[in-house]
């Protein structure tokens, strides 16, 4: 028999996505006509509609006016889209910072069991994640000096936020002042205004010098009402700050506690929080395991064992199980909403735990020596394009006599918002500070591109 | 029925499963030559020092120590735990969505794009007026729309005297600590005998005092509530507003939208109703919407555009912020991506193939359901059996139990929601579990699970003595 083949024609073929357009339904939903069939005869209902029990006013008929499209083509889509972001290297931190994060941490952090499992309400079944979430609070442990650590809050703002309701909540003080340094990201303190603002507290300000602490001046701000005192090291400015013994020492007898903001990367070289007399030590614990992601983060809460049935969130705790073997379960979950309702200790009930997991890979990736050799590369790092770019005429950097981690203000003569734009246009973004100043960080991760952006700056100033 | 032996992982040297971290190595490390002086760094940290070999063989023995939705149904209620498709995580790895935030908004106009599109998805899904995008869980949403309320009223001159809040009793928890957060007092409603918001008590509480009534629609036990035109006259005629949790909207997709209902504030949870993975508790986000009216309070910044450019605009009588930048990005466009695939005939679809499976497997199983018509969950009853350890007889049975003991309206609670995303056979299956506990006898139910790494933890022991780390460990 002779085959007969089709000729070509000019006729279209249908687009891809006009096909997906002919699909009725979900892609996700498993039913075929015949199931669907059954499933009705079964539950003894003619049609699926029939299952709503909406009154009519109130129905809506799903025209939303959004258009399904194939994977291909959604993918296509938000690739284009997202391809218009500009393709520059950045020099940007200010409390969001790029390190290189190994294949490992992708690799093992999608693995499905991890990634599509809830939180661990059924512990037995769900062993591993809470191992994963002892050992991340192990880690915040170890690198906090503090006694306890939550599994995370959701970024550095929210931790700052819930360490100051923890303050209110701990603290017989009568007062209700939160004591912030003033050069604390306006971000950060736009949160901590609505996180505080239910319990009654009113955020304050204490003047810094030199972009640290001045321990007179701190001094002088307090007083009987201030329920908690919040500095940063390194400060959102790259400073390393150099009074933190001081600052412990002056709260060490006041009812006022000391909150520390940090990151675990310079926490492994920094002082110990907990030598330094703090209470509460809070940050970003993204700045491992996740790229810059928009500012997407996690976290990070630990403090001292004398508040653990204030803390917030949630906590994982070693067990025993039938077997009499060591298990792990979430923990004091009477501290938690889902039981404690309005007298909880926070309202979180989701929160970073897979970010927790990608962070808790990476650093055990690094280890304690290669932690500690990448916290004083991001010290050595700025140091030297502070010297290079103070070499360059019009730029004086850093602004500030003091150690960096990471980044630096450079001071500019001329419109920092001229140079900033220009640097744009050149494929290189810094942070504007006021009218006369620009940011700049630099990690292992942009470390290969400073040589281009000083020949870049070079050329902008010149 | 399915069966499933859940991999355990033993070594003899470690009193666990698979060993800690820290039993498998730990090195003290003390720097040295350091750039920084002594008097600024620490004496030293101690840490696991592994290879990387060591290292992947670690997590992936801890994954394999994992239940998640794609090894079975994971029918907890209320937490809507659906297939989360793969290709939005290709997008969301893609190295252009891997940008700083502080950027310039001319730098990153694709993101900003992504932000406003879903502003707009949501929007016309949740028929609100306007939507951010900065709540990082739903929990954050809550306390963002409570704050958008208190704003209103102050907005109003009537800050001080709407002081309180309204929730049922049967509300998720999050609302009411979102609210006391807020600074509110909680007036908690009773449900009438049908399951559903009194309105005779609805009536009595509202009044000059009330700020706003945060309601779930369906609620925890998966019903309509029908009186929801008249409810919103209640609160609105007294002044108050009318707050829509979200977490059950994967029920009303395409069929009905708060905004119609008369919500003037809603949450979306995003890693229920669209698909994101929940990443054994989070991230999530929360985004939420307003009716008109309200749009200047919204946090800032806001997406907007003229056609051409995307820009962040500060919305005139701003609460201020949420989340240090513009909240869990990643879970955003993972969001975005999904509805983009489903469009409106899968987003309708899902929500009948949900409230289809809820109730086909409801009448497969041997168990009292004494609230209906539900819609995406319903609550059925263990009965004589404490729910606790009817769902640990579950794990034997090859499924993720429900949630258990709540509502507290039903006895021995046991809320279940299927999801779209089961086929007619794993439902099957997972009425087969239901059942098979049902029959079973009381000694083999307390000595359950047997098949998972852990047999029963002790809960109490747990919370009598913490222990949270491997240091407290060694203590």
């Amino acid at each position: 028999m002779t085959m007969e083949r089709a000729h070509p024609t000019r006729e279209p073929i249908p687009q891809i996505d006009d096909l997906a357009q002919a699909e009725s339904g979900s892609p996700f939903t498993p039913h075929d006509a015949d199931d669907v069939a059954e499933m009705l005869a079964a539950i003894d209902v003619d049609d699926v509609e029939e299952l709503f029990d909406i009154p009519d006013p109130v129905r809506y008929d799903g025209s939303f006016g959004i258009e399904g499209e194939s994977e291909q083509g959604v993918r296509r889509r938000l690739e284009r889209t997202l391809d218009a972001n500009a393709d520059v290297t950045e020099f940007l931190g200010r409390g969001h910072y790029a390190h290189y994060v190994p294949s490992v941490v992708d690799s093992l952090s999608l693995r499905s069991e991890f990634i599509t499992s809830y939180t661990q309400y059924q512990p037995e079944i769900s062993q591993g994640f809470l191992q994963v979430l002892f050992e991340f609070q192990s880690l915040v442990t170890e690198l906090t000096g503090m006694d306890v650590a939550n599994c995370s809050m959701y970024d550095a703002a929210t931790a700052l936020g819930e360490a100051a309701t923890l303050a209110d909540r701990v603290r017989a003080a009568d007062g209700s002042t939160i004591l912030v340094p003033d050069y604390l990201r306006a971000e950060r303190r736009a949160v901590l205004e609505n996180y505080t603002d239910g319990a009654g507290l009113s955020i304050c300000e204490f003047p810094t010098e030199n972009g640290m602490v001045d321990p007179d001046a701190l001094e002088t701000a307090l007083d009987e009402d201030v329920l908690l005192v919040y500095v940063e090291t390194p400060t959102t400015d790259g400073v390393i700050e150099e009074h933190l013994g001081a600052v412990g020492s002056i709260l060490e007898d006041r009812e006022t506690l000391f909150c520390l903001g940090s990151d675990l990367l310079a926490l492994s070289l920094l002082e110990n929080p907990a030598t330094v007399g703090a209470d509460v030590v809070v940050g970003n614990a993204g700045v491992l395991g996740l790229p810059n992601a928009f500012g997407m983060g996690i976290g990070l809460f630990a403090c001292r064992e004398e508040f653990l049935r204030q803390v917030p969130g949630r906590l994982v705790g070693a067990s025993e199980d039938a077997d009499g073997d060591r298990t792990y379960t979430l923990t004091l979950q009477t501290r938690e909403q889902h039981i404690r309702r309005e007298r909880a200790t926070s309202n979180i009930c989701s929160n970073q735990a897979w970010v927790a997991l990608r962070t808790a890979i990476h650093a055990t990736y690094l280890g304690p020596e290669g932690l500690t050799d990448l916290a004083d590369r991001c010290t050595r790092l700025p140091a030297r394009l502070a010297a290079e770019l103070d070499e360059v005429p019009g730029v004086s950097a850093p602004a500030n006599d003091a150690y960096h981690f990471r980044e630096f203000t450079a001071e500019i003569d001329g419109d920092a918002e001229a140079v900033v734009s220009e640097l744009a246009d050149r494929g290189f973004a810094v942070h504007q500070r006021g009218e006369d100043a620009i940011q700049v960080c630099v990690t292992e991760a942009n470390e290969a591109h400073v040589d281009d952006f000083l020949e870049q700056v070079r050329e902008v100033m010149a | 029925m399915q069966r499933h032996r859940q991999t355990k992982w033993d070594e003899t040297t470690s009193e666990g499963h698979e060993p800690l971290l820290s039993e498998k190595d730990s090195t003290r490390h003390e720097p040295e030559d350091t750039y920084l002086p002594d008097d600024l760094t620490r004496d030293g940290i101690e840490l696991p020092s592994l290879s990387e070999p060591e290292l992947v063989r670690h997590y992936t023995r801890l994954s394999q120590m994992n239940y998640g939705i794609d090894d079975g149904p994971y029918p907890l209620g209320s937490c809507t735990m659906k297939y989360n498709p793969k290709f939005t995580e290709d997008i969301a790895g893609s190295t252009a969505a891997a940008i700083h935030p502080d950027r310039d908004p001319e730098l990153s106009q694709g993101a900003l794009q992504v932000y406003h599109e879903l502003q707009d998805y949501l929007s016309r899904i949740g028929g609100m007026d306007a939507v951010t995008l900065q709540p990082p869980a739903g929990a954050a949403g809550e306390l963002t729309g409570i704050l958008i309320a208190k704003a209103y009223h102050e907005h109003n001159g009537e800050g001080d005297e709407r002081e309180e809040i309204l929730v049922p009793a049967s509300a998720h928890g999050t609302n009411f600590a979102s609210a006391a957060m807020a600074g509110y007092d909680i007036v908690e409603l009773p449900a009438d005998d049908d399951g559903r918001v009194d309105l005779d008590a609805l009536t009595e509480a509202v009044g000059e005092t009330t700020a706003a009534l945060m309601l779930t629609n369906p609620n925890t036990l998966g019903l309509f509530e029908r009186d929801i035109e008249e409810i919103a006259d209640i609160v609105h005629d007294a002044g108050g507003l009318l707050y829509y949790d979200g977490a059950n909207l994967n029920a009303l997709l395409g069929r009905a939208r708060p905004g119609d209902m008369g919500f003037d504030v809603m949450h979306f949870n995003v890693h229920k109703t669209f698909a994101t993975p929940h990443g054994g508790g989070g991230p999530g986000a929360g985004p939420i919407g307003v009716r008109e009216g309200l749009e200047q309070f919204l946090p800032t910044p806001q997406v907007r555009t003229d056609g051409d450019e995307y820009t962040l605009v500060e919305p005139d009588e701003s609460i201020g912020k949420v989340h240090g930048s513009m909240g869990n990005w990643l879970v955003l466009l993972k969001a975005h991506a999904y509805i983009s695939r489903l469009g409106d005939d899968g987003l309708t679809d899902t929500s009948a193939k949900a409230v289809l499976n809820a109730n086909y497997l409801a009448e497969r199983i041997d168990l009292e359901v004494p609230f209906e018509p539900f819609h995406h969950e319903f609550v059925a009853s263990a009965g004589e059996t404490d729910a606790a350890d009817f769902a640990k007889a579950m794990l034997d049975n090859g499924v993720h139990p429900p949630t258990t003991k709540w509502p507290e309206i039903v006895d021995e609670a046991l809320m279940t929601e299927p999801t779209e995303a089961e086929s007619k056979r794993s439902l099957e299956q997972l009425a087969a579990a239901f059942n098979a506990v049902s029959d079973e006898d009381a000694d083999t139910i307390a000595d359950a699970p047997q098949t998972t790494a852990a047999k029963r933890i002790d809960q109490t022991t747990a919370a009598r003595d913490p222990t949270l780390s491997w240091q407290q460990l060694s203590e």
